[in-house]
């Protein structure tokens, strides 16, 4: 592989990023831009069968996914998604795939009843990991322009990113934005429950256990003084920042904290403008606080 | 449940589960607990994860479908990181929940299972989720009330322009729905 097409991926937002998460898709195609990396976006994609439908219909699941890899083996790139579940469902496919020749013959027939074939072995890749792995820390600094001098950050990883499979950090204890917060002049925060359940849909469906659970996190990163929470994932985004009110009855005490998407936080050290950040989609203040400790110091 | 049922119902579960890939170690489980211990939500599941696999090789599965136990499970993962006997348990959890519903030997108000059975029609539809037709089919199947208490925050994004109301139907539908009857043709619920 060139230098060239290091830098060059197919992209997948998934369904959140497209509602919702806009703000995702719009900071992770300003920082890719300031970076170089060159994302082009996966044609005509569909949803990736996660979580949810995958608790009702397995091989659909599969094959849903796999349509999407059919697209991107067609282009010949790494494929890059910033969504923790569409991240784990991608590969879990190919795996699963990979490891039972029977399932990937059934597969591969659904798909070519929709006329598409895939052969298997698409690189599925979270963003995050590019940027760590891939650029590193060099690429990175050299692009900072106001460093996040003094800024405290909890780096909350959620699940779907390390496990199941372990492949790009610790499933337990990962590492990867704790890195990416210091090359940009900021300070991680020691994080406990960095890859504790969020609660994923139950915030909607059970939320007695969903707040609790985004609860304790909220109330962890405010215990060791960060400044806000930095998410790599639109659900873990979501739960963590709509239902602070609702949290903070439930817990007793004030848990309010800003959270963005780690793209931000990348943006604003980079001295992106705030709109290309999409910061005002934010529903704590993301924008006061990087107003007041990065674009104005 | 008549024993044969029972037994009916172990062994549809055990052929699903060894087809996995890890899945035959489900035999191996030393009933060590570390699942239960490392699950957010075992605390208020009627069965804990270590307990699923107690009820199994007693063959009262069909107690613990009835139960609240598998949606509640998250699909974090830890247990499966965990398990000193490599048991791929949140694919064992996946597979109880396709097995409650196949059976319908679900709570009837488990609002994780209506809120995935939206889901996929939804994705069935449309090839993509849309939230605002998903949440609203959510509601109307559970408590149209609860939604009100979601008012404000529904408003909040609103204002920031944050909330899609007509859904994005993918140019490739018509494929898209042949790949899925076709894989419904073999034999997949
Ligand atoms: S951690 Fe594994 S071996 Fe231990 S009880 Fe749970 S499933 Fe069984
Ligand atoms: S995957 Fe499910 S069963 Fe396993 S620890 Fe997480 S919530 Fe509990």
């Amino acid at each position: 592989m060139s230098t060239m097409d290091k830098k060059k991926f197919t992209y997948y937002p998934g369904c959140s990023v497209k509602g919702t998460n806009r703000a995702y898709d719009m900071s992770t195609r300003s920082v890719a831009g300031a970076l170089g990396i060159e994302l082009s976006e996966l044609d005509d994609w569909n949803c990736c069968g996660a979580t949810a439908y995958m608790a009702i219909h397995e091989k659909r699941a599969f094959v849903l996914s796999a349509r999407n890899l059919a697209i991107a083996e067609k282009e010949g790139l790494e494929l890059v998604t910033v969504c923790n579940g569409c991240y784990l469902v991608l590969n879990k496919t190919n795996k699963y795939m990979s490891e039972n020749p029977q399932l990937q013959a059934e597969i591969q027939k659904a798909l070519a009843a929709g006329g598409m074939n895939y052969r298997g072995g698409v690189k599925v890749r979270h963003f995050l990991d590019v940027i760590v792995n891939d650029l590193g820390e060099e690429e990175v600094r050299g692009c900072v322009s106001r460093p996040l001098s003094g800024l405290k950050v909890a780096p909350y990883y959620g699940c779907q990113i390390s496990r199941p499979f372990g492949e790009i950090d610790d499933p337990e204890d990962p590492q990867m934005m704790d890195r990416l917060i210091e090359w940009l002049g900021g300070e991680p925060v020691p994080f406990a429950l960095k890859a504790k359940c969020c609660g994923g849909m139950m915030m909607t469906t059970q939320p007695e256990i969903g707040v609790k659970l985004s609860g304790n996190i909220l109330k962890c990163a405010r215990d060791q003084g960060a400044d806000c929470i930095i998410t790599a994932c639109p659900l873990c985004q979501i739960n963590l920042e709509a239902y602070q009110d609702t949290i903070n009855d439930a817990m007793g005490q004030d848990c309010s904290i800003p959270i963005l998407y780690f793209t931000q936080l990348m943006g604003a050290a980079f001295g992106i403008n705030q709109k290309d950040l999409a910061l005002k989609d934010s529903l704590t203040p993301v924008e006061e606080l990087l107003t007041e400790k990065v674009y104005n110091s | 449940m008549a024993n044969t049922e029972a037994a009916r119902l172990s062994s549809e579960f055990l052929r699903h589960v060894y087809e996995l890939p890890q899945g035959k170690s489900i035999d191996k489980c030393i009933q060590c607990g570390t699942c239960s211990a490392s699950c957010p939500t075992s605390s208020a599941m009627e069965y804990g994860p270590r307990e699923i696999i107690a009820a199994l090789r007693a063959g009262v599965l069909e107690k613990v479908l009835k139960s609240n136990t598998v949606w509640l499970c998250a699909s974090c993962y830890s247990c499966s990181v965990r398990c000193p006997a490599k048991i791929p348990f949140t694919d064992v959890m996946y597979e109880l929940k396709r097995l409650g519903v196949k059976h319908n030997l679900y709570p009837p108000d488990t609002t994780n299972a209506v809120m995935a059975r939206a889901f996929t029609e939804v994705v069935d539809k449309h090839g993509r989720n849309a939230e605002t037709t998903l949440l609203q089919k959510y509601y109307l199947r559970t408590n149209m009330f609860k939604m009100f208490g979601q008012m404000n925050l529904v408003r909040k994004l609103i204002t920031r322009g944050r909330l899609e109301f007509l859904p994005h139907t993918i140019k490739g539908i018509e494929g898209f729905r042949k790949m899925v009857a076709a894989i419904e043709k073999n034999g997949e619920t």
